[in-house]
């Protein structure tokens, strides 16, 4: 490349990144304007929007199930998912594939098809088990199935987990010792992953929720949008700032251990 | 690692404990096949089954109500925001890539690009319906700033809330998920494919019509496929920004499912569902080949 093609290829850059950058930007700022705004037209920023999201019951009731659900929802996928993962490697390999399958499929079946089929099986749970918010944990799971066994799966092929279990086996170890105390050691970083991934998608998850009546963190700000505007974008923006942290978090951890391990992580 | 590899196979193979090992292995798996029977499999079966039956046993009558002019321009509606956000999302969002790509591949400036649409394309629901109320709503920063200086936003009525705004909002989600999706594409590809087009005389152009182009194209269509589907898909934004429901088909399936009417709606869902699936497959299996060919020229 010439002096010339470079300084074209700068140039075309900066443009593209000052635009785009305010295309994503602007949207992000206004809410935190709007959400400032005090009554009248001249009247001074406020941040009566924000103080008020706590004076609410029924918003901090919201978000208090959101984020329970989060918990659980983590707690309830390392339960489920990760014995599966490396019992299924160790001692079943024939059945690696059809678990990713299932795993993944979620990613092809839109969620509000899935709500659907839920519809029934939540009206049942709600007459025979119960209906607390919480029973949505187990629709959640299946959201996020796929972004957590890839999350692992990037974990498990880093670690040669036939030679540790093998190793430990042979020194007298139980499963449950092999799985908890060596393999999972491990692969902390994999899990941690998964498990802010999981936060994230549940405390972002609406669709479910709305359609089974049930009022989460993003129904109660869908609810309240109509009503008082601006501590629903107050609370928009609180979520959303938690959630991005959160991601960026994810992101700048999976890149400083992926370099720590030389890369394996990654591969 | 061998020996212990052919010591175990043998011990596998003991006649009788081998068969009784070899079954509880199995039922380790059991608590994951479980679950996802009941909480994956019923739920799409019950869609399947759903379509197909009425109050008096099975029927065509749900796929049917499918023909309803309500229906067909929904799905209309569906099809056309999601091929024109799929579009532009694509195409901004390849031009975003190519400039992060030719970037310093470890440098901050990637970092922050890649993590930030890493947030950004899970960034949909209710808040973006919300952020862009909040810049380009009628009472939104943008346009007040606007009038302040005398000039109006919406000379031919507001159409933030109508598909064309539908739009608009869908590209915040796509451009960053374009960028994650086509980024491996870009770093594929070779400085030295550059310096062959100049060796043999080619300028930009030849280089990004013969080479690049070709090359990058599988890749590219495979994105906007995902890109389409998850157009296609999303409902929470759509749900958030309009008032008038059913204009696109989530829209119409959550009409369906919260009206009152009794069971017959609920089966009309379940039919509306299954449209989408088959719609949802098809391009699945699209980009599923798309990935195999593309594959074939990208080494990781």
């Amino acid at each position: 490349m010439n002096r010339r093609q470079r300084r074209r290829l700068a140039a075309f850059k900066a443009v593209v990144y000052v635009v785009l950058g305010l295309f994503f930007l602007l949207p992000i700022a206004a809410m935190v304007e709007f959400a400032t705004r005090g009554v009248g037209i001249s009247s001074p920023r406020t941040l009566t929007a924000f103080t008020s999201i706590g004076s609410d019951p029924e918003l901090v009731d919201a978000i208090t199930a959101s984020l329970e659900l989060a918990v659980i929802t983590s707690l309830g996928m390392l339960a489920l998912l990760l014995p599966t993962m490396i019992w299924i490697r160790l001692r079943v390999p024939q059945m690696v594939r059809p678990v990713e399958l299932v795993c993944l499929t979620p990613l092809t079946i839109p969620a509000i098809v899935l709500v659907v089929g839920f519809a029934p099986i939540y009206n049942w749970i709600e007459i025979n088990v119960s209906d607390s918010i919480l029973m949505l944990a187990l629709a959640y799971l299946v959201l996020v199935l796929p972004y957590c066994y890839r999350a692992l799966d990037a974990g498990l092929s880093a670690v040669d987990i036939r030679t540790l279990s093998e190793a430990a086996r042979s020194l007298g170890a139980s499963w449950a010792t092999v799985m908890w105390r060596i393999i999972v050691p491990n692969m902390s970083s994999a899990v941690s992953n998964a498990c802010l991934l999981c936060v994230a998608v549940v405390l972002g998850e609406f669709t479910v929720a709305n359609l089974l009546n049930f009022e989460n963190l993003q129904v109660a700000i869908s609810i309240l949008g109509t009503g008082n505007a601006s501590v629903s974008i107050a609370l928009a923006v609180v979520s959303l700032v938690f959630v991005f942290f959160f991601l960026l978090l994810l992101s700048f951890l999976g890149r400083a251990l992926s370099r720590r391990r030389g890369g394996a992580a990654r591969a | 690692m061998t020996a212990v590899a052919v010591s175990e196979t043998e011990y596998v193979r003991r006649p009788l404990g081998g068969r009784l090992r070899i079954s509880s292995a199995w039922l380790g798996a059991a608590p994951f096949l479980l679950y996802t029977g009941l909480f994956l499999f019923l739920p799409t079966v019950l869609v399947a089954v759903g379509a197909f039956s009425g109050p008096h046993g099975p029927t065509l009558a749900n796929l049917a109500q499918l023909s309803r002019p309500y229906v067909v321009s929904a799905f209309l509606n569906s099809l056309v925001l999601s091929a024109v956000s799929a579009s532009v999302g694509a195409v901004v969002g390849s031009v975003l890539a190519y400039a992060v790509a030719t970037g310093s591949p470890d440098g901050i400036l990637r970092r922050l690009v890649t993590a930030f649409c890493g947030v950004l394309s899970q960034f949909g629901g209710v808040t973006l319906a919300f952020a862009f109320i909040a810049t380009i709503g009628t009472e939104g920063f943008i346009v007040i700033w606007l009038q302040q200086h005398g000039i109006r936003f919406y000379p031919n009525g507001v159409w933030l809330f109508s598909l064309t705004g539908l739009t608009l909002i869908y590209t915040y989600f796509e451009i960053p998920l374009m960028v994650i999706v086509f980024m491996p594409a870009l770093d594929g590809i070779r400085p030295q494919w550059r310096e062959a087009t100049e060796t043999l005389g080619g300028g930009t152009w030849h280089y990004w019509r013969h080479v690049a182009g070709p090359l990058l194209m599988p890749a590219f269509l495979g994105a906007w496929l995902l890109l389409f589907a998850n157009a296609f898909s999303a409902y929470a934004t759509a749900a958030a920004l309009l008032d008038i429901g059913g204009v696109i088909v989530p829209l119409q399936i959550s009409r369906a499912l919260s009206s009152e009417v009794g069971l017959d709606q609920a089966n009309f869902a379940a039919a509306l569902a299954l449209g989408m699936v088959v719609i949802v497959a098809i391009i699945t299996l699209l980009y599923a080949r798309l990935q195999r060919r593309s594959a074939r020229w990208l080494p990781r």
